[in-house]
């Protein structure tokens, strides 16, 4: 078996096998599904609650789409105003560190009664972003940064403009950077959008980690791995199309083509 | 043909107090080929950058008697020195796009300057699909792209091995024999600096200074046939004894 089937084939039929294992184990040691429901059970739930649980997805993916969007956005931006000024870099990069540095899970209570319960998804918004902007705009700042010295003389040489430096030098140059950055940031949102839907955890916000609270309190145990399912599948979509877009953009000119 | 710049007395002390350059004077009549050679760490690259305008001297001067604006000097690197983001075509354009040049115009021009370094049928590719070699003429293609004055280099072909710096070496001057620019190229190599240049400015070590200046009587155009003909032999050998004085060391 050679080394691209190995590693296209592998994974699945290793999973299958897990499954197989579990589906097994559940009904030869007669586990009770409260504790471990068999996969068979969880992709009945999975069908059964599909209505419920497509719009709990609709309702996470969307807020975690957009708490991505925002903190790449303003990631870029707040590293391209540091590279512009290096006073507010000294002034503002601090308190970015700070709010990296505490503990998301402590600060949403706060968020979440400061938004208001009757906005609870602006507040997971909120808090998502705050998770996921700090690798954008640390990455961003290293990539500014990393400008081959001798393409800044030359475009010196000539003349350019702060916007041609910026637009045309700095940004490419800090593409792969930032596009690493986005990486790391669109997982975080996913997790910041979770974390944040735990604390808030009123029953007013019903994405799925609140159809994860709320399965478990039931003891619902099936719909708690659907959701669980759903939960991971985001993720990997999330991942998969960063992956897509860094290679599209870097496999031309980036040694490693993005990876 | 008159001077195109003189430096006089041209010093260069960093603020940590090691003096780069200590009171080089040279003079550099428009559409020479003079070399700057000299060991490594002398200055000479400082002298070029000092020209460029990309630092500014401690000392001394840097006089103009004729006037240059944007676009009148180019300047080829030790490295290639390409955007790995753009196509070749778009980093030879650059000093256009950044003078505000239309883009069809660029295109045009940048063309024609990758047609003459040998590089017309890879105006697509990426830097990163391209040979070493390849790289440094798509660079001489940009630097030569505004029709500059004055041309800088900084030991640009050091890094290629020798066929191909032999190569290049033969396509810089026919390119400077046809467009007639000024060569201001620095160098380590005493073969390198006989077979290129007009004239061959010794650079002595740390803190630099002009040593000694001779020129190469050796008439243009020159090719292989230069490299093995007694004259070759014999300026090398001389230039050779000179810069070996310059550094204080008996040849």
């Amino acid at each position: 078996m050679n080394g691209v089937w190995a590693r296209r084939l592998l994974p699945p039929l290793v999973g299958l096998l897990f499954l197989l294992g579990w589906e097994t184990a559940v009904s030869a040691w007669d586990i009770p599904p409260f504790v471990l429901p068999p996969p068979s059970a969880v992709a009945q739930a999975l069908w059964n609650d599909a209505p419920l649980l497509l719009q709990s997805s609709w309702i996470t993916l969307t807020i975690t789409v957009q708490a991505f969007l925002l903190a790449l956005t303003s990631g870029v931006t707040l590293a391209v105003l540091f590279k512009q000024s290096r006073a507010l870099e000294a002034a503002l990069y601090p308190y970015a560190v700070i709010l990296q540095v505490t503990p998301i899970v402590a600060i949403a209570p706060l968020v979440v009664i400061w938004v208001g319960y009757e906005r609870v998804n602006l507040a997971l918004l909120v808090l998502a972003w705050i998770v996921a902007f700090f690798p954008v705009l640390s990455n961003s700042t290293a990539g500014l940064a990393a400008v081959d010295p001798n393409l800044r003389d030359l475009f010196r040489l000539y003349g350019a403009s702060r916007w041609q430096m910026l637009w045309r030098l700095q940004l490419p140059s800090a593409l792969p950077y930032i596009l690493a950055g986005a990486k790391i940031s669109g997982g975080l949102a996913l997790i910041g959008a979770v974390v944040a839907e735990f604390v808030a955890g009123s029953g007013t916000a019903t994405g799925l980690a609140w159809r994860v609270i709320e399965a478990g309190n039931r003891l619902n145990m099936p719909r708690l791995f659907a959701a669980l399912v759903l939960l991971s599948l985001l993720g990997i979509l999330i991942f998969a199309l960063l992956t897509w877009v860094q290679r599209l953009l870097l496999r031309r000119w980036h040694p490693g083509g993005g990876e | 043909m008159g001077d195109l710049f003189q430096l006089s007395d041209l010093s260069l002390t960093y603020p940590n107090g090691t003096r780069a350059l200590d009171g080089v004077d040279l003079s550099v009549a428009e559409g020479e080929f003079v070399s700057l050679l000299g060991p490594s760490g002398c200055g000479k690259s400082t002298i070029l950058r000092l020209v460029a305008g990309l630092m500014e001297p401690t000392g001394g001067g840097l006089k103009w008697l004729r006037p240059v604006a944007r676009g009148d000097i180019g300047f080829v690197f030790q490295e290639p020195t390409l955007m790995p983001w753009a196509r070749i075509i778009d980093n030879v354009r650059l000093p256009l796009d950044l003078a505000g040049v239309p883009k069809g115009e660029g295109n045009d021009r940048a063309a024609d300057g990758l047609t003459h370094v040998g590089l017309g049928d890879f105006q697509k590719a990426f830097p990163a699909e391209l040979s070493g070699g390849m790289k440094m003429r798509a660079s001489l293609a940009r630097a030569l792209v505004t029709n500059p004055r004055l041309l800088l280099l900084d030991e640009p072909f050091a890094a290629l091995d020798e066929i191909t710096r032999l190569k290049l070496n033969d396509d810089l001057l026919s390119l400077w024999e046809a467009q007639r620019f000024t060569a201001l190229f620095v160098t380590h190599s005493v073969f390198e600096s006989v077979y290129l240049s007009s004239r061959i400015a010794i650079i002595g070590p740390r803190p630099g200074r002009v040593a000694a200046e001779m020129s190469v009587p050796l008439p243009f155009p020159r090719d292989l046939s230069v490299r093995t003909g007694t004259d070759y032999g014999a300026i090398c050998r001389e230039v050779s004894d000179r810069l070996h004085a310059a550094m204080g060391v008996v040849a």
